[in-house]
């Protein structure tokens, strides 16, 4: 039987973190895992992360995948592909079955970072081919480059409902309309806003009835439902579309520990069955630990941090650092955690309705129902202002943990603070030059530049482009508001990329003056996006 | 609009092996080594997989990760293969699986009474 010092199960974002820290202290430290290629579900993330410049915040995921992946090589962690840990036993033994076989190995620490797997619904016709997980759907289109269907409707407005929509728009698919059972979404105001924007109705309040078609999806019904979550007959509406996806929500997939004799606990917080763990991850059984979502269900920002310090701590139990080593390590680790769990999202914060922003400024009603600020509240955020000349504009009204555009400003127009939760603020002293950083770093896509004294009649307004294809200079089109409705006529100045931009392209339309405020997506007038 | 992406606005053309060709139900398709047979699948428009045994409900791509076996085929003679997590290969036999046969339903009735006469 082969031994380590340490074997993790799980070569997501949260296992290689913990396995770089722990062969950096001299651990010998072996990853499985099931998937043919390692990096669990950080290569099909496109968008970019969010957070501080600590936690890799402007980059897309998949690029932290590639750095994590040769940071693991560095520190010459061993990871096995395609094993598939079947059991794990009290004794810190690990069954393996890697082809047609069963290996058993040993260690003296254990890591579990299984991470999680996708809930589902069940409504007539969810069996049909054509209901698909949100997290196929990502699969398909990133990994494999095709397309999960031509016209689709999402079930779940949380973070990944939100991006997933919007990443199958970016690929060329149709979003038919956004629905969840809950009376508001559940995700980031600015992921909702930048769907919206293209066009794509929001129904809250709403669920699938049925899906329609014989051998596949053809067809689905959705209803608005009550408080109690019952439908309201006569409410029913009916779309068009061969794909539905769910985007539900996750639960851990934590039985491996269960299955050594780990204490657990159902958390509903935590999104279900998970391990009790102390404040370095480990679990009633001493040497073995849990890290990221199979501890309860975040995101890969933190799994990452709390991989980091599983990985400290288990040197630690190994004997390998001292436990003064492990708290410097760890509490640095900590402070950085403890950044990504504040604000409006923070986990205390899980279906609590909040009225008003840390600030004291309400917060949008629409953007929680619709996916978008109304015209007449946009001016209340800190980020929104009006000056001469071409200035920022930040549409960002929730306090949610992320501050790159502070620091893509070289002018220091923008201040976030100390408090990374804080709703950005544009100060008018500073001057704008116009580079457009801001707008390219905003992992929310909500930031814009204004300049509302372009000529005499007209403005101008540059924003995020992410999809194909690439309007021209000079290509006329519709102005389409917040809400994707169309506002008045635009006409394209120029399309800027630049390697700092990371993809992301910066268009910038002519629009009348008076429109400067409300135009803030672009539609070709030959189809398109948001077409 | 064509299942296939040729050009993504972020990670550009994506990265394919070489062309193959394999077989669907006896049927030549084309896809690309190395992709999962339920990408190729996908792209060529196949959307049922199999049939179940029971209710003989159609089934197709759930969760394209390994983990809820609604995808599997009888992929060269072995059925419950995972297609969504097999590579594709030149060659490839390629079937529809019903309950866990290769044979529609109606053919494996029929073939059952006869072996019990």
């Amino acid at each position: 039987m082969k031994r380590y010092d340490l074997i993790v199960i799980g070569a997501g974002p949260s296992g290689l973190s913990a396995a770089i820290e722990a062969a950096k202290r001299g651990l010998h430290v072996a990853v499985f895992d099931e998937n043919g290629k390692p990096g669990g579900q950080l290569f099909k993330q496109i968008h970019k992360f969010f957070g501080s410049r600590e936690h890799k915040a402007k980059l897309r995921g998949f690029t932290i995948g590639r750095q994590l992946l040769a940071e693991a090589d560095a520190a010459g962690v061993e990871v096995v592909l395609n094993a598939v840990v079947i059991g794990l036993y009290l004794d810190k033994e690990v069954v393996v079955r890697l082809g047609d076989e069963i290996r058993h190995y040993k260690a003296d620490a254990i890591i579990a970072a299984t991470g999680a797997s996708e809930n589902m619904v069940t409504f007539e016709g969810w069996t049909l081919p054509g209901v698909i997980g949100a997290g196929a759907a990502q699969t398909m289109m990133n990994l494999h480059g095709v397309r999960p269907g031509r016209r689709i409707l999402m079930l779940g407005s949380g973070n990944v409902g939100l991006v997933v929509s919007f990443q199958l728009l970016q690929c060329g698919c149709e979003v038919a309309a956004l629905v969840d059972a809950a009376p508001r979404i559940g995700g980031y105001g600015v992921h909702a806003a930048k769907v919206a924007r293209t066009g794509v109705p929001f129904y809250l309040s709403h669920t699938i009835v049925k899906a329609e078609g014989e051998d596949h999806v053809t067809g689905v019904t959705i209803a608005r439902v009550d408080e109690k979550f019952q439908f309201i007959p006569g409410t029913e509406k009916h779309f068009d579309v061969d794909t539905i996806c769910l985007a539900v929500g996750l639960s851990p997939m934590s039985q491996l520990l269960k299955m050594a004799g780990c204490r657990m606990e159902d958390n509903p917080k935590k999104g279900g069955q998970v391990p009790i763990c102390d404040s370095y991850g480990e679990t009633s059984v001493p040497g073995i630990f849990a890290a990221g979502d199979v501890s309860g269900i975040e995101e890969a920002s933190s799994a990452m941090i709390e991989g980091r310090i599983a990985g400290a701590a288990a040197a630690c139990r190994l004997g390998f650092i001292t436990r003064e080593e492990l708290e410097e390590a760890s509490s640095a680790y900590r402070a950085s955690l403890s950044q990504l769990r504040q604000g409006m999202f923070a986990p205390e914060n899980r279906g609590k309705l909040l009225e008003k922003t840390e600030e004291g400024v309400d917060i949008s009603m629409n953007l929680l129902q619709k996916g978008y600020l109304l015209d007449e509240e946009v001016e209340k955020y800190p980020g929104v202002t009006r000056r001469k000349g071409i200035h920022p504009v930040i549409e960002c009204s929730q306090n949610i943990p992320c501050n790159p555009c502070q620091d893509a400003c070289a002018k220091g127009c923008i201040q976030v603070g100390k408090k990374i939760t804080s709703l950005p603020v544009v100060d008018g002293e500073h001057p704008c030059i116009g580079c457009g950083m801001c707008v390219a770093s905003c992992s929310g896509q909500a930031i814009f530049l204004l300049n509302e004294d372009y000529d005499e009649t007209s403005a101008t307004v540059t924003l995020p482009w992410e999809f194909l294809p690439v309007p021209e200079k000079g290509a006329r089109g519709t102005a389409l508001g917040r809400n994707g409705e169309p506002v008045c006529e635009a006409e394209v100045l120029e399309v800027k990329t630049a390697k700092a931009f990371d993809q992301t392209r910066l268009l910038t339309m002519r629009v009348p003056k008076e429109y400067a405020m409300k135009a803030r997506f672009f539609r070709a007038a030959e189809s398109g996006v948001g077409a | 609009m064509k299942a296939r992406i040729d050009q993504h606005p972020i990670l550009g053309k994506p990265e394919k092996g070489r062309p193959v060709v394999f077989t669907y139900n006896g049927q030549e398709l084309t896809g690309y080594e190395g992709e999962p047979v339920a990408a190729a699948l996908k792209a060529a428009g196949v959307m049922v997989h199999r049939y179940t045994k029971k209710q003989h409900k159609p089934r197709g791509i759930f969760c394209a990760i390994g983990r809820c076996t609604d995808c599997v085929m009888i992929v060269d003679g072995k059925p419950n293969i995972r297609t969504c997590i097999t590579p594709l290969r030149e060659g490839m036999e390629v079937q529809t699986q019903y309950g866990v046969g290769g044979k529609p339903f109606a053919e494996q009735e029929a073939a059952e009474r006869k072996g019990s006469l």
